[in-house]
């Protein structure tokens, strides 16, 4: 522990608070999610530690409860893209040939056109919930993680391990799984870090939109959302995630920092 | 054929293809997903009878393939389609929306490419001392916070508390061209801060990459100064890495227009998009998709081309 150098601590303890947050929002909220407590943007007060947001309801447990919302689909969008991701990129790596050339074709074609265009195009027939969200935005990222599992795998398939492996017999999964994964795991784990990032940062461009995740579930983008006629008359209630956002997203890029300088001499890093 | 010309048409080639692809995955996106465009318009209460009807005029009792062929025939010959919501030819909307969008994508462009490779040179001749830092940590800031939010800020502090620029983009073509910047200042204020970010970063990266470099250690070893050392022997060298770094993100600049946009009310492409969108609106969002992938795609041809042409390396693959 003690050779953590203090940004990754300071980007550990402060992602580790969200996360504590996230996880038990339902204590640590003052009021109910949607309860409406008092008068429309009310400044902060002892009673409102943040003040009051655009139909009364209290700003700071709205926050607490959003970043529950916002952290449990970025999480889980983060989880699916790197499966499904990481798993393409290792059997295009291993197989080579045709099915690594349909696989990374496909890829190109889709990394083509803008993630977010591409994600309001199909959520304009999707019917908009939190499972939909998820899968969009998983399947939309794991392109990205294609690239890198599969940039990372070329080069370890081609280690004497893996010939070794491949001589003996051994499956696909097998080597896969007991041969790659172990050592592409370090370079995708720092990658995992500014997936999830880009996650938040999707989830609350899409919530703003209001294409994400409908009221009255609170999260982050969709409180810009419905405060955001307060700007005008220098109410800043619209601002609050902004801090949070920041200071997450800072927080998990440190810790990602880390954990790649900590990889890049062991195996020639993102290469 | 001269071999950079047959490169040029290999790769004009390549992207007419690949937007082909493109739009057939719009399509494909808004077309085979589960779930019926003609229920999703309507909502759950609609009749089977009205069902019918919207389906009989949106053509989807055809095959989606005919389909498909007739909207790219029609979309190439500029005919977009009739938006469901209103009625109108959505060519006619697209067309000043999309001026207006290029004019602010555009302001924005000419301010940050510059600007992020000065600040790039700069970071690197002071390299790990305060400027440096100091460049690090306000870009790290700035690609930590969504574009939305980065324009809420700025709308509370200079347009609000200080009063400097209004606080919404409206621009009509009456307006004289002072007047048009005064009021897209804050959203190319927003567009840049992003951009420049991405930019500067990846420049600095580029730049930083050539200075490893033996000439670069012989430049050095020679007397030159700082900055000639960066100016003559590693900005030659990086000049194609930078041209690809600011066309990528030229390309994320036409993204970031899309949120930038509603941000600010801005009467532009991306506001159109989002709007139809939410009104579950199929063919504007197709014909929307297939101008931003458009743009997005040639884009990116360019900055292809603008690589080979600037290393000659790149000239003859193996």
């Amino acid at each position: 522990m003690k050779n953590i150098p203090i940004s990754a601590m300071i980007g550990l303890a402060f992602t580790g608070l969200y996360f504590l947050m996230a996880i038990f929002a339902p204590f640590i909220a003052p009021y109910g999610m949607a309860e409406i407590v008092g008068d429309v943007w009310e400044p902060s007060s002892s009673k409102y530690l943040l003040g009051t947001d655009s139909i009364g309801r209290d700003l700071l447990t709205r926050m607490i409860y959003g970043g529950r919302t916002t952290i449990w689909i970025a999480t889980a969008a983060t989880i699916l893209s790197f499966t499904t991701g990481s798993i393409l990129g290792f059997i295009a790596a291993v197989s080579g040939g045709w099915v690594d050339q349909v696989l990374s074709r496909f890829v190109d074609l889709i990394m083509s056109i803008p993630s977010l265009i591409f994600a309001l195009v199909v959520l304009s027939v999707m019917p908009v919930t939190i499972t939909v969200l998820i899968i969009v935005m998983g399947l939309l990222d794991s392109t990205r993680v294609f690239r890198l599992a599969r940039a990372v795998a070329v080069d370890i398939a081609v280690m004497d391990y893996v010939e070794a492996a491949r001589l003996r017999g051994e499956k696909i999964r097998w080597i896969i799984f007991r041969e790659i994964l172990p050592n592409a795991l370090s370079p995708l784990v720092a990658e995992m870090g500014l997936r999830f990032i880009f996650m938040v940062l999707f989830v609350s461009t899409l919530s703003f939109l209001g294409l994400g995740v409908q009221p009255p579930q609170a999260d982050w983008g969709g409180i810009v959302k419905e405060n955001k006629e307060g700007i005008v008359y220098g109410i800043p209630a619209a601002l609050a995630p902004a801090f949070a956002i920041a200071t997450l997203s800072i927080s998990v890029n440190l810790v990602a920092d880390w954990v790649l300088n900590r990889t890049t001499s062991l195996k020639g890093g993102r290469g | 054929m001269h071999p950079i010309l047959k490169i040029i048409a290999q790769r004009l080639a390549l992207s007419t293809l690949l937007l082909l692809a493109a739009s057939a995955l719009i399509f494909a996106g808004t077309e085979i997903l589960p779930g019926d465009v003609a229920q999703s318009i309507l909502g759950q209460s609609a009749t089977e009878q009205s069902l019918a009807n919207l389906r009989e005029e949106l053509g989807l009792n055809e095959p989606a393939i005919s389909r498909y062929f007739s909207w790219l025939g029609n979309a190439l010959q500029g005919d977009l389609g009739i938006a469901l919501t209103n009625g109108q030819q959505i060519s006619e909307s697209v067309g000043s929306r999309l001026k207006n969008t290029l004019f602010l994508a555009g302001w924005a462009a000419i301010i940050s490419v510059p600007l992020a490779i000065f600040l790039g040179l700069l970071a690197v001749r002071y390299r790990d001392r305060w400027p440096d830092k100091l460049i690090s940590a306000v870009t790290l800031t700035s690609i930590s916070i969504p574009e939305f939010l980065i324009g809420y800020l700025l709308m509370y502090f200079i347009a609000v508390k200080l009063g400097w620029f209004s606080s919404v983009a409206l621009i009509n073509d009456n307006m004289s061209l002072l007047e048009k910047l005064n009021a897209i200042a804050l959203p190319v204020m927003v567009l840049v801060l992003v951009v420049l970010a991405h930019m500067m970063r990846m420049t600095r990266a580029a730049i930083l990459n050539v200075m490893q470099s033996a000439y670069i250690e012989t430049a050095e070893l020679k007397g030159l100064s700082g900055f000639n050392v960066i100016a003559k022997h590693a900005f030659p060298n990086a000049v194609a890495p930078i041209v690809n770094v600011v066309m990528l993100n030229l390309a994320y600049l036409v993204v970031g227009v899309v949120v930038v946009e509603v941000v600010f009310v801005y009467p532009g492409m991306g506001q159109y998009l989002v709007d139809h969108v939410s009104k579950r609106d199929v063919p504007v969002v197709q014909a929307c998709g297939l101008i931003f992938a458009a743009v997005y795609i040639g884009l990116n041809m360019i900055a292809d081309i603008v690589s080979i042409l600037a290393n000659p390396r790149l000239r003859h693959p193996k």
